[in-house]
């Protein structure tokens, strides 16, 4: 029913999109990743501001900059991790802001101020950050949160109650962490590796989707799934069945920014929202809502408890590895093992 | 001469918003697919510029990592899967769209009305939305699953969602419409008299269905037949949704060469192949009525 309604929500934003006047002021038009904001948020920035804003949603990366390539336009903000933020840049795919003038960029941690993929923080301000592994529903046998083992070679209990990511990027970067290989390897030996596994992994798969993996989770449809911390978290607060793992082996990182795409029509609206959004009360409302860290330095004092004594986002000893951009070379061979694995 | 001129004219002045939509609306879109399909991929999406056929190469042969060719049978196997899907999907509602065309067919005028009113209703709401219920009705502890739990039947779970059968039940109940309606239009103009003569002569029911009925009602069959079987085959939101992602059919297949993937030339190549097999089937189609003609004719 959630899913339904979200649809709703969906088509009654992408009809307002149509219809409204695009340039009129007091407007933004923010394109993010689907339960990735809510109402809550975007009417205190409505409060604040005047500026009425206007939602559509993605399920991945990979959408996010196929639909910027194929010339969608209009959107005037977008939520890219930190990977992509450096294909956007390199493909000239973004406007340039200076986040570092913004008054509320002193807010941001010290550790955060000169990330690797936009150093001079040209063009990309800080969103939420979080990891990548996956969860088991709890009791069913289906694993213990040890090894990445539990998710890619599911036990006898799981079989047939996998649930893994529509796209290949985190996906294949678990796999890397699993079997012990760089990221963005080009050697025919580690992608065979990888491919191997995925293919294995294959028949104990449910589904393939990136949408709503947590209630297929906590309803028992799947019982190891792909998930993100703070999807996890929400499922667990609700009816506390599922619990979000950090294998041994690590989890992948990642580091959400907003950033203007080229083609955007309110851009001073854009910035006031990047520089709203830095002021650590206005951050933590968002964290509260996403359930994921962020890089603003204040932001705990109006968390909420749950927050505060969040399992998913402490993370305990084990590796945090963080997405890079990988070549051409790459990227078309990871395109090949899943286009083989999606057969 | 003159006159003659004028009359041209004025035919493809008045022809013009009907040749523009076409040109616009289906040739100039194809003519880029067709133009894409024979580009360079972008890595990061897009096309660059540059002559290849590599796209259609990778329709049969893969390259491997280390580049030497094989002959692959992924994407044969994923239209035969579509082909057959969508057959499926076109007897199924054949079945079931046969009897309420001519339930409907039999009605009186008033009852006829109200009927195809509810038949087209499904139509005014989104096609999401719509297989989004269908999640609902098919999925563990769903609308089917619970009450047959509630009193005893059922233990455990029977599976239905994320399978072939969810994809079937899903083009089916999307497509149902387009088999009532031409059917219906045919059947409304069948002479009901026909079928009185026919068993009076003494002809059996499923003689008068043989060959009574469905020789009548042939061409309203077919139209229905074609416009099952033609969206089902690229059908891409009842395999995406119900089908779970794992098994690709050609809609899905081609939308994640777009979006993911980021291969565009592969994606036109596979659409320009769908659009071959499309037309294959209605010159099949076409040949076999002009056949059927001719011998009734003669």
């Amino acid at each position: 029913m959630k899913q339904v309604m979200k649809l709703a929500a969906a088509s009654t934003v992408a009809l307002g999109l149509a219809v409204s006047p695009a340039t009129a002021a007091g407007e933004l038009f923010l394109y993010n990743w689907t339960d990735y904001i809510d109402n809550t948020i975007t009417d205190k920035f409505t409060k604040d501001t005047g500026i009425k804003v206007t939602l559509d949603t993605y399920d991945s990366n990979e959408t996010l900059l196929a639909k910027l390539k194929s010339g969608a336009t209009g959107y005037d903000l977008a939520v890219p991790s930190q990977n992509f933020v450096d294909i956007m840049i390199k493909e000239g795919m973004l406007i340039e802001v200076d986040v570092k003038s913004m008054p509320n960029y002193k807010h941001v941690a010290d550790a955060f101020k000169k990330p690797s993929w936009d150093p001079e923080q040209k063009y990309s301000s800080p969103y939420q950050m979080g990891t990548t592994s996956y969860a088991v529903k709890k009791g069913s046998g289906a694993g213990q949160c040890a090894s990445l083992k539990e998710f890619f070679e599911p036990n006898a209990a799981a079989k047939g109650k996998v649930g893994v990511f529509k796209t290949p990027e985190e996906v294949v970067n678990l796999a890397h962490i699993y079997l012990g290989q760089n990221f963005c390897t080009e050697k025919t030996d580690d992608l065979k590796a990888v491919q191997s596994l995925l293919q294995g992994q294959k028949s104990s798969v449910k589904v393939f989707s990136s949408e709503g993996t947590m209630d297929r989770l906590g309803d028992g449809v799947t019982l190891v799934s792909n998930a993100w911390n703070g999807d996890a978290m929400k499922r667990r607060l609700k009816d506390d069945t599922i619990q979000y793992c950090f294998p041994k082996e690590g989890v992948v990182g990642w580091f959400d920014s907003l950033v203007i795409p080229k083609g955007a029509k309110n851009v001073e609206n854009a910035k006031t929202f990047m520089n709203w959004l830095m002021a650590p009360e206005n951050m933590a409302l968002l964290s509260n809502f996403a359930n994921y860290a962020n890089a603003i330095v204040g932001s705990d004092k109006y968390m909420t408890k749950d927050m505060a004594s969040s399992p998913e986002v402490q993370v305990p000893s084990v590796p945090v590895k963080f997405g890079k951009s990988c070549g051409p070379k790459y990227t078309k061979a990871i395109d090949k093992i899943w286009t083989k694995l999606l057969q | 001469m003159a006159v003659g001129a004028e009359q041209t004219r004025r035919t493809w002045w008045l022809l013009s918003p009907a040749l523009l939509t076409v040109g616009f609306f289906m040739v100039l879109p194809m003519v880029i697919l067709l133009v894409f399909s024979f580009m360079e991929a972008d890595p990061y999406g897009g096309v660059d510029p540059g002559f290849t056929v590599e796209a259609y190469v990778q329709l049969l042969f893969e390259r491997d990592f280390d580049d030497t060719l094989a002959y692959t049978g992924i994407y044969l196997g994923i239209i035969w899967r579509s082909i057959a899907l969508a057959l499926v999907a076109t007897v199924g509602s054949l079945i079931l769209g046969f009897p309420v065309a001519y339930y409907i067919a039999r009605q009186n005028t008033r009852t006829q009305n109200l009927l195809l009113f509810l038949v087209t209703l499904p139509f005014w709401t989104n096609l999401l939305i719509r297989t989004y219920a269908w999640i609902l009705i098919l999925s563990t502890d769903g609308v089917i699953e619970q009450p047959l739990k509630a009193i005893g039947f059922l233990d455990g779970t029977l599976d239905m969602m994320y399978s072939n059968g969810a994809i079937a039940i899903g083009l089916i109940y999307t497509y149902l419409p387009l088999m009532v309606l031409p059917i219906y239009a045919s059947m409304e103009k069948l002479d009901f008299r026909l079928i009185e003569a026919a068993s009076d002569l003494y002809a059996g029911r499923y003689r008068v269905f043989r060959e009574v009925i469905v020789p009548l009602s042939t061409p309203g069959i077919v139209a229905g037949c074609i416009l099952v079987f033609v969206p089902s085959l690229g059908a891409f939101v009842a395999p995406d949704l119900l089908g779970g992602g794992r098994k690709l059919m050609l809609g899905s297949l081609i939308h994640l060469q777009f979006a993911s993937s980021r291969n565009w030339p592969f994606g036109a190549a596979i659409a320009m192949c769908l659009l071959a097999i499309v037309m294959i089937a209605l010159m099949l189609q076409a040949r076999s009525s002009a056949r059927r003609r001719a011998m009734e004719v003669a």
